[in-house]
């Protein structure tokens, strides 16, 4: 039998809550996540010599080490350096950190599948090699990362529930709270369960709208 | 009479060296206003890199480039850009902007380069595709239009920045032979509206008609230069003329 009560008097009103600490993580760590990886995708293909290599060292290491030790690190050994974080802005900045990483991935080999001859006919149009970036290069290769990025953003959606282990209280910590004061964990995990797969169907959702809006004819996700 | 002969364009000893070869061996070219030259050879004489050489997409490894008695100090990034606005040019394989309509393929360099506003560079780029008889093509994607009208794109976002000379790279080469006709005849126009243009094609009876000069490259050298009447004529013995009369056999061959 499904306790209702419970659910609608006890589960509901805490998971809603963790709910909106999860989509304020989500929602700008997926958009700033998107942008910077852009750009740092595009550092690491256009960049100097050195900026190429530190991205490439960056995107290493994030790729490296787990998010939730990239977690810990930046909730309980920056305030060593001096940086301090309330929960919510630890969790934040190394999901952006994170996504940004796997995001530029992506955007490299878009960069990368570019035509060169492209490139040179923008140049003979008198475009600077940043106008031809930016115009030319990085509208289609966004495009072409498309696809990529956005399973990136529904993993996002899933790790975002980490943030529970630096004490931000979004939907996991909420539901991992209620379950141990009610030792119902079953229920409560159930319907944890159910709100992650109602924001990835969401997502996913949105997702196509954006590939669709801005599909080309003929220039697919080749 | 002076106007006439005066050099838009001027090539001097242009080398260069790629994977240890050379490739260009002191080239030099002059272009007067209006006048239509013609590049020929053998695939792999030198002729793509020498285009390219002159608006330095290929940096020469020495040489000097003038236009309009000007010369271009090619290092510099900014007149490198500013120059290259004068000096259009149109490639073998279109090169369109696969994100753009045809009318924004050609309204982003008047946009971005010109700093022109979005409705004049958009009117504008529709006046140069009505040009190029594509005026109801200007919403289509590249990947919707065919070689030849892809082709005539590239030549309204050539002509739209208002070049003082064009440079093409066998624009015709990459088209399936009943599409090569549409292109050529908007060159045709071109050359006798008094474009000044430095053409590398195998189309042979168009250099014929209507080149003021024809160089022949080999091997990095422009080894014969001269008007189509002088190097073409019956019994001229010209390296040109023999690679004519190829050219012509093979066209024979593989329409029999
Ligand atoms: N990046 C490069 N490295 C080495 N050799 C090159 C390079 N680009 C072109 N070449 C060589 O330069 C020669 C001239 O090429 P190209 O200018 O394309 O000739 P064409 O246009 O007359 O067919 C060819 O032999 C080609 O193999
Ligand atoms: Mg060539």
């Amino acid at each position: 039998m499904i306790d209702t009560a419970f659910y609608m008097q006890e589960v509901l009103p805490a998971l809603n809550k963790g709910l909106l600490i999860s989509l304020a993580l989500i929602v700008p760590a997926g958009i700033i996540g998107f942008v910077c990886g852009v750009a740092l995708g595009v550092i690491r293909v256009f960049g100097g010599a050195l900026p190429r290599k530190l991205g490439d060292w960056y995107t290493s290491l994030i790729r490296g080490v787990p998010l939730a030790v990239q977690l810990m690190m930046v909730y309980y050994a920056l305030p060593h350096c001096g940086i301090y974080f309330d929960p919510y802005g630890a969790a934040l900045l190394s999901f952006i950190l994170c996504s940004a990483a796997y995001h530029s991935e992506y955007i490299r080999g878009a960069l990368l599948s570019i035509s060169q001859g492209q490139v040179r006919a923008a140049q003979a149009l008198g475009m600077t090699m940043a106008q031809t970036v930016l115009w030319i290069i990085v509208p289609q290769a966004a495009r072409r990362a498309l696809p990529g990025c956005g399973n990136e953003i529904i993993y996002l959606i899933k790790y975002s529930s980490l943030a529970y282990l630096v004490t931000c209280m979004e939907l996991m910590g909420e539901g991992k709270v209620l379950a141990s004061d009610t030792f119902r964990y079953m229920e409560v995990f159930l319907a944890v369960g159910a709100y992650y797969l109602a924001m990835v169907t969401v997502a996913t959702w949105i997702l196509r709208w954006l590939e669709q809006h801005y599909a080309i004819p003929g220039f697919g996700s080749r | 009479m002076m106007q006439n002969t005066e050099n838009v364009l001027r090539i001097h000893e242009i080398s260069k060296n790629l994977g240890g070869k050379a490739i260009l061996k002191s080239c030099s070219l002059d272009v007067a206003r209006g006048e239509l030259k013609v590049l020929i050879g053998p695939s792999g004489a030198g002729k793509s890199t020498l285009l390219q050489c002159i608006n330095c997409l290929i940096q020469p490894d020495s040489g000097e480039i003038w236009l309009n008695g000007q010369q271009l100090r090619r290092h510099d990034k900014k007149e490198l850009c500013a120059f290259r606005t004068q000096v259009g040019m149109i490639f073998q394989d279109f090169n369109l902007f696969d994100h753009l309509t045809a009318e924004a393929n050609v309204a982003v360099a008047l946009r971005k380069v010109k700093g022109m506003n979005r409705h004049d560079a958009l009117q504008r780029a529709r006046e140069e595709l009505g040009r190029v008889g594509l005026a109801r093509r200007a919403a289509l994607y590249p990947a919707q239009l065919s070689g030849g009208q892809k082709q005539r794109v590239a030549i309204a976002r050539a002509l739209a920045m208002d070049p003082t000379v064009i440079l093409l790279d066998e624009p015709t080469s990459a088209l399936d032979p009943e599409l090569v006709g549409e292109v050529l005849a908007v060159i045709r126009d071109l050359a006798r509206g008094g474009m000044t243009m430095v053409m590398a094609t195998h189309q042979m009876d168009f250099a014929r008609a209507l080149a003021t000069e024809i160089l022949f490259m080999e091997q990095g050298v422009i080894i014969e230069r001269g008007t189509p009447d002088a190097l073409l004529a019956a019994g001229a013995g010209t390296r040109t003329q023999a690679f004519f009369t190829r050219l012509q056999d093979m066209g024979d061959e593989s329409a029999s």
